[in-house]
């Protein structure tokens, strides 16, 4: 493992309200680094409604959660926050110094005085879909995601979904796969156009199976997939054959290991108080729909008031010999020069 | 009106319902483990549920938003909807769901 990284604060979460906290740290000389499962920045923003319309952003009459994500962006640009992505913050501990070390599933090490949780619900994480077991099966039998292509050369495959994903890779699958069937609740697909078509001349071709089905259950051992439980339309359950699942529904938001981080959570939020929006362990602070305090409403314009004060209270663990000169943009010449504008 | 909605557990909970609120919006207000993690968007599926003993017939077609949506739900069944998409309304009264398995 590489030297741990060093910064003044190690943010988790990359979504809007992360970013907004990189630009009030920033204007405060406060270096960040940032953490985030999904492989690009926006979170929940750009993951979930990332065409749809947001409409209560001050300033912006209507914004896109793409468009919002993109403009957040190109604000915190001057302040050159590093970004890893596509990694799940994985575990919290105290060093003896006082610092924080942060550690990712991708074996990244940050240390910082200050850490913020700016996780949103928590991590987005493939959806399990609800069949008896299958959590022994992960890893061996059924995949959520194709790492390595290769896994899966003469296998006998069974992809699940109608999405982009099932699409995909039933598409990319089909020429190494031993024999490859597509399962599906309707024989309609929200993936785009030209996948479809591309699956469906491949079952003309004979090359691979389509079938209105889904799988109610799961055979083999050890985590060696034999044979699932297919059901179509008529209801009638019978065995099918393979040795390799991949079910494609998209994700959903855990938790995940912020449960561990020896945080005080109250039903999976994390409670702050609302000066310094930082939570009951000092120098780990939350902001944004992950925290709880009286009154609290989960709206984007509340974790960017949120990140707002919180960045002062940081400045004061990071810099503890230094005064604090609260300054506007609009007048500095001083903060001006950071945004890189005078 | 009143919404009849059976959770995971298969205990049924009778809710009032709100005209214009959605059933999503009602589940939630409920304390019944309902996410939502889009806020009601169409844009997640997690707020699924099946509409049972004859509702499902009597509710207005799910858009193709939603249709395309459930393609991203698990467990599907015919029967299958997004609660954020069904408006609570008088000659709703009565409807029954039950919430999916996540």
């Amino acid at each position: 493992m590489a030297a741990p990284l060093e910064t003044d604060v190690i943010i988790v979460g990359a979504g809007p309200i992360g970013l907004f906290a990189v630009f009030e740290l920033g204007l405060l000389d406060l270096k960040a680094h940032l953490v985030d499962i999904l492989d690009r920045p926006g979170g929940q923003c750009t993951e979930l409604y990332p065409e749809k319309p947001i409409y209560d952003i001050p300033g912006l009459p209507i914004v896109t959660g793409q468009e919002l994500s993109d403009r957040l962006m190109e604000q915190i640009k001057p302040f050159g926050a590093q970004f890893h992505l596509g990694q799940m913050a994985s575990a919290l501990t105290k060093l003896p110094d006082g610092r924080w070390k942060l550690s990712t599933d991708a074996d990244i090490e940050i240390v910082a005085p200050v850490v913020v949780i700016a996780a949103g619900g928590g991590s987005f994480v493939p959806k399990r879909p609800p069949i008896a077991g299958i959590e022994a099966y992960e890893g061996k039998g059924v995949h959520y995601a194709v790492r390595k292509m290769d896994v899966f050369r003469d296998k006998n495959i069974l992809i699940a979904g109608g999405g982009d994903s099932a699409l995909d890779w039933t598409i990319n699958l089909a020429p190494i796969a031993k024999s490859l069937t597509l399962v599906h609740h309707r024989d309609g697909f929200r993936a785009a156009q030209h996948s479809v078509n591309q699956m469906r001349e491949l079952v003309e071709q004979g090359k691979i199976k389509f079938e209105v089905a889904s799988v109610k259950g799961l055979h083999g051992a050890d985590g060696t997939l034999e044979a699932v439980t297919l059901a179509g339309t008529d209801k009638q359950e019978r065995r099918y054959e393979c040795d390799a699942f991949l079910p494609f529904f998209g994700l959903t938001i855990k938790l995940g290991p912020i449960a561990d981080f020896g945080l005080n959570l109250h039903e999976n939020l994390i409670p702050v108080d609302t000066a310094k929006f930082e939570s009951s362990t000092p120098g780990v602070f939350a902001i944004g729909d992950i925290n709880a305090y009286a009154g609290k409403l989960k709206l984007i314009l509340c974790g960017f008031h949120e990140a707002a004060l919180m960045a002062q209270a940081a400045f004061h663990i990071c810099r503890p010999n230094e005064k604090l000169r609260f300054q506007y943009t609009t007048s500095s010449s001083n903060l001006q020069k950071k945004l890189g504008v005078a | 009106m009143k919404i009849v909605a059976t959770d995971r557990k298969g205990a049924e909970h009778i809710i009032e319902g709100r005209d214009g609120w959605t059933v999503m919006e009602i589940l939630r207000d409920a304390g019944l483990p309902i996410s939502a993690e889009c806020g009601g968007a169409c844009a997640c599926a997690t707020c699924h549920v099946y509409v049972e003993g004859g509702w499902y017939e009597k509710l207005s077609p799910p858009s193709e938003a939603e249709v395309d949506m459930l393609d991203m739900a698990l467990a599907v069944e015919p029967n299958s909807r997004l609660s954020c998409q069904i408006t609570c309304a008088p000659e709703l009264d009565g409807i029954k769901v039950t919430i999916a398995p996540e």
